[in-house]
């Protein structure tokens, strides 16, 4: 037998290592585009000044004296609270939409591609219109109604594709399309019968981070938590459904069960994500193919590394999107929808091309 | 008894594929199920295998009720080679392999060192090992079979179910898969039981020790390869007129049209 020559960061006969380097990397450049986004701006503010202001709140030592109380004020109320929720909101971004990719088998399928997120908007906007507070200390009802919608939204896409026993991955992408679509004109209707002052509402659902707050952030985590654990903890099962869906339960799969279960935590995710930024689009798509370009296959690299580069692109964009024509700020899906656009119309090529070649 | 079938029927719509069949399949056989097309030896596989569900009759798997098992449980009593599947073009072969030990790991655990040694034996013994670099779509139909084949293996399950494993191959290939399912099944412990549904007579004639001749859903003749693969009872139910001659060189039956 001839010495087997190493793939990648492993050969054969080793177990496979956790990406650990990747992440660690990823992290620490994601954080690089973090700290740059919370520099750049209006006012200018040095990286020195930054590290103080956080070290001073993470660790409560008084260290940032020599600060007017104006960029106190842009640090840590502004800028922080905007680049922390973009960050959480991109990696969300990223993870379902990854997970949504592995689940439909399609490089094509992005939260809001596939109406989980225009349900999830619908949710939204009730509950604006209604004029419930929406939030209660650190309970917040958007979620919550956004996660229904969400969930409404590809509960119904599953039922109609639902076919003996067996779901229809293509059938779900395009009842996805038409019920997404259903929802958007729902919420525009909604909302041109609703009060002129709620007009701003629109503002939310073109997507941005325009009004970010701390309070959305910490509002954010639980879901965020909830559905990267149970998304993380089934990733090398997703590789396995990669196969037709008998072929999966040969090797041992229940697949009726992982598909309930990671589509529920990847629209807990998107639905959090909508409900504090509103639509953005094509960042679910672009993190993990970018990551399946560097990295292959493995769902177990594929997931974390979409969240960290869903993040990154993110605050990038955001970044982008309120400096590119300052003083003016773009709401940030129109950044993101414009690389994101040329980017789709590249993947469908290249699947149609995948299509014909047998798969 | 490795797998016992008792009255079992299965119907697409109103068309019975499977009519009341029993059949009983001992450990230690290599078996092939031959028939006409639509005779329901695929039909019968995917009830074995567990992809379909019998509309009536049971199924025991190793004295286990067949509808009772989980899919991990089935999936390590049975492993699967199924015909022409879709397979993720861009997944490395090494990374499908190393899929059949899924039903031996729970869900948070992930391969050791163990089970890459495992899948590193079906590497050996399939001769795939200058393809372990590759991608599933980088392959040709012969080494997918065998890349298949060495997936299945890795499995370790008794029983192996495969459905047309020689379709699509040329005749070099096909005797290089066959003479490779039959060198995985002779590997095998004696508990273990190989069964295949195949429409090539001659490969069913000089591999099995069992063929299970079908026709319209229902087993017309059962027994060792000479006593099943007559002139009488392929053109009975071919409705083909046939020669048959000793193999020249392993004996078997010969089946000439």
């Amino acid at each position: 037998m001839k010495p087997l020559e190493s793939t990648g960061d492993r050969d054969l006969l080793s177990a496979y290592t956790y990406p650990w380097k990747k992440i660690l990397i990823g992290i620490f450049i994601t954080a690089a585009c973090a700290l740059s986004a919370v520099a750049i701006g209006s006012v200018y503010i040095p990286a020195f000044s930054i590290f103080s202001i956080l070290f001073s709140k993470l660790f409560f030592f008084q260290g940032s004296d020599h600060l007017t109380p104006s960029s106190h004020t842009i640090i840590w109320d502004i800028r922080f609270p905007r680049v922390v929720l973009a960050l959480l909101v991109g990696a969300s971004l990223g993870i379902s939409g990854a997970t949504y990719q592995g689940l439909f088998k399609n490089p094509l399928a992005d939260p809001y591609l596939i109406g989980v997120a225009s349900g999830a908007s619908l949710g939204a906007t009730l509950v604006f219109l209604t004029g419930l507070p929406f939030t209660y200390g650190y309970f917040s009802l958007l979620p919550v109604a956004s996660f229904c919608g969400g969930l409404a939204a590809v509960y119904i896409a599953y039922l109609i594709s639902h076919n003996s026993g067996d779901t229809q991955l293509s059938t779900l992408l395009l009842a996805g399309l038409a019920i997404g679509a259903f929802a958007t004109a729902i919420t525009g209707i909604l909302m041109l019968r609703s009060d002129p002052d709620l007009r701003p509402l629109l503002s939310w659902l073109m997507g941005g981070f325009i009004r970010a707050q701390w309070n959305h952030s910490i509002l954010m985590i639980p879901y965020m938590a909830v559905g990267t654990i149970f998304i993380l903890g089934y990733s090398r099962i997703l590789n396995t459904m990669q196969l037709e869906e008998y072929y999966s339960e040969s090797l041992g799969v229940d697949v009726e069960k992982t598909k309930r279960v990671l589509i529920i935590s990847a629209t807990l995710m998107t639905s959090a994500a909508v409900s504090f930024s509103g639509l953005i689009g094509f960042v679910g798509l672009i993190a993990p193919h970018v990551i399946r370009l560097l990295w292959g296959t493995d769902y177990r690299t594929i997931l974390p590394l979409s969240g960290i580069a869903g993040a990154a692109f993110l605050v990038l964009a955001d970044l982008t999107a309120r400096t590119i024509i300052s003083p003016v700020e773009l709401p940030v899906g129109i950044i993101t929808a414009l690389v994101g656009s040329p980017f789709f119309v590249y993947l469908l090529l290249k699947s149609k091309r995948t299509i014909e070649n047998g798969y | 008894m490795a797998i016992k079938i008792q009255d079992v029927s299965y119907n697409y719509g109103h068309e019975d594929v499977i009519k009341k069949i029993n059949l009983d399949f001992v450990p230690g056989q290599l078996v092939s199920l031959v028939g006409p097309n639509g005779a329901g030896k695929t039909t019968l596989l995917k009830l074995i295998s567990g992809v379909l569900e019998p509309a009536s009759g049971q199924i025991h798997i190793y004295d286990q009720l067949s509808e009772n098992l989980s899919h991990k449980e089935r999936a390590l009593l049975i492993s699967l080679v199924p015909q022409n599947p879709n397979l993720p073009l861009e997944m490395g072969i090494t990374d499908f392999i190393m899929l059949g030990r899924n039903p031996h790991l729970k869900l948070l655990q992930w391969e050791s060192a163990a089970d890459f040694k495992i899948a590193q034996e079906s590497i050996d013994l399939t001769e795939i090992d200058h393809l372990i670099q590759r991608k599933l779509g980088e392959v040709s139909g012969g080494e997918r079979q065998r890349i298949m084949l060495a997936l299945a293996m890795t499995q370790r399950s008794p029983i192996m179910l495969l459905d047309e494993p020689t379709s699509n191959l040329d005749i070099s290939h096909q005797t290089k898969v066959m003479s490779l399912i039959k060198k995985i099944h002779d590997q095998k412990s004696n508990d273990g039981a190989t069964i295949l549904a195949i429409h090539d007579l001659n490969i069913a004639a000089q591999f099995s020790d069992r063929v299970i001749l079908f026709s319209e859903g229902i087993v017309a003749v059962d027994g060792t390869p000479e006593e099943v693969l007559t002139k009488n009872n392929i053109e009975a139910i071919y409705g083909s007129e046939v020669s048959i001659i000793p193999h020249p060189e392993h004996g078997s039956p010969l089946i000439i049209s």
